[in-house]
């Protein structure tokens, strides 16, 4: 399971992505949070940044964006923040995760069962 | 191959072509994982119920020791890679539920953390040739107080019964256990209906709502 092409590129490609910076973030997205893009790339931008702003004119999940871009989520998630704090980007963040770790309650969790029983 | 698949899908994200966009009021992401021991059928049963085509990624963990410089991507720092693959459902205008295959091997206790929290539950599959494979999945769980249940993927024809199987696994009685053909779509529904009327009975009988540590 320990393979891929970011291995082959090595830590360099992350270096250069994430500008070394800090992943203390990193916690600002989860794995499921939905990013939708606030406005058009411009002229200048990183390319991953203007990759992310095209994927998410609909919403889109932080883990389908890595998988996309080819980028671990850490990473992702770095470049995220940057987004973020320019306004490029909203992100709507799962329930469950802002409820601090419980169940969602037991309405939410009858939706999931009767959806996933009418798949 | 790999990377030349996700070129392709990366081109066709852009063109909007997408296999099958999120509507624009989905909001909330649940997460489900589904572990196991090596290839016990994660991936197969991501695939049969997912709405798009599974998808793989990776993450990263900084392996140097503890202090502040670790938390950042420094040249030369050896970083451990697992890739996990998964897929999605949309469940109404707002839910979307995302499937995660995660490895079951104890050395990506990372992933693991990481996914756990804020799961919903999780499908623990076994084959009953193997049951030693679950071990460690199951007392992961246990430890984050992830819900669960058991699946079986029958491989071949099942020779014990699915009681014998909780005495071997050393299962609480309130666990469901449930068989399975990771392949076959109506089977691998089964499953997570499985899991989310379990969720649903926890949640209305009080006590037992913590989902993670
Ligand atoms: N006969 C049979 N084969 C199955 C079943 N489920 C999965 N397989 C096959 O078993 C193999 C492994 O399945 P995977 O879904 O790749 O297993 P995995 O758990 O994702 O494996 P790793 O990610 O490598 O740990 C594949 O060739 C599947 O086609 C099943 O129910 N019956
Ligand atoms: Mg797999």
């Amino acid at each position: 399971m320990i393979r891929g092409p970011l291995d082959k590129e090595g830590p360099d490609r992350l270096y250069t992505v994430t500008g070394g910076r800090s992943r203390a973030d990193e916690s600002r997205f989860d794995m499921v949070t939905l990013i939708v893009s606030e406005s058009d790339p411009t002229p200048g931008m990183q390319s991953e940044h203007v990759k992310i702003l095209r994927m998410c004119r609909r919403p889109l999940s932080v883990v389908e964006i890595s998988s996309y871009l080819e980028l671990p989520v850490s990473v992702v998630k770095i470049l995220l923040c940057d987004l973020l704090d320019t306004g490029r980007i909203t992100a709507r963040h799962p329930q469950v995760a802002r409820l601090g770790g419980r169940l969602p309650g037991p309405e939410t969790l009858k939706k999931v069962l009767v959806a996933l029983q009418n798949l | 191959m790999h990377s030349r698949i996700s070129e392709r899908t990366v081109s066709t994200v852009l063109h909007g072509t997408e296999q099958s966009p999120l509507r624009e009021s989905a909001s909330n992401g649940l997460k489900i994982a589904i572990v196991g021991g090596f290839g016990v059928g994660k991936t197969t049963m991501v695939k049969s119920v997912s709405e798009i085509r599974p998808l793989s990624t990776e993450e990263t963990m900084t392996q140097a020791g503890v202090g502040i410089d670790d938390s950042s991507f420094v040249r030369n720092k050896t970083t451990t890679t697992v890739a996990f693959d998964f897929g999605r459902i949309s469940l109404d205008e707002q839910m979307v539920l995302y499937l995660f295959g995660a490895p079951g091997q104890e050395r990506f206790w990372f992933l693991w953390d990481r996914l756990f929290s804020g799961t919903l539950g999780a499908v623990v599959l076994v084959d009953t040739n193997r049951l030693s494979d679950s071990w460690y999945a199951l007392d992961r769980l246990e430890h984050h107080g992830t819900p669960f249940i058991v699946a079986r993927n029958n491989f071949t024809e099942p020779r014990h019964t699915l009681e014998e199987v909780r005495e071997s696994l050393d299962l609480p009685p309130d666990v469901p256990m449930i068989d399975c053909d990771a392949r076959k779509r109506d089977s691998s529904k089964a499953v997570l209906v499985a899991l989310a009327r379990y969720l649903y009975s926890l949640s209305t009988n009080g006590a037992a709502g913590e989902s993670t540590a």
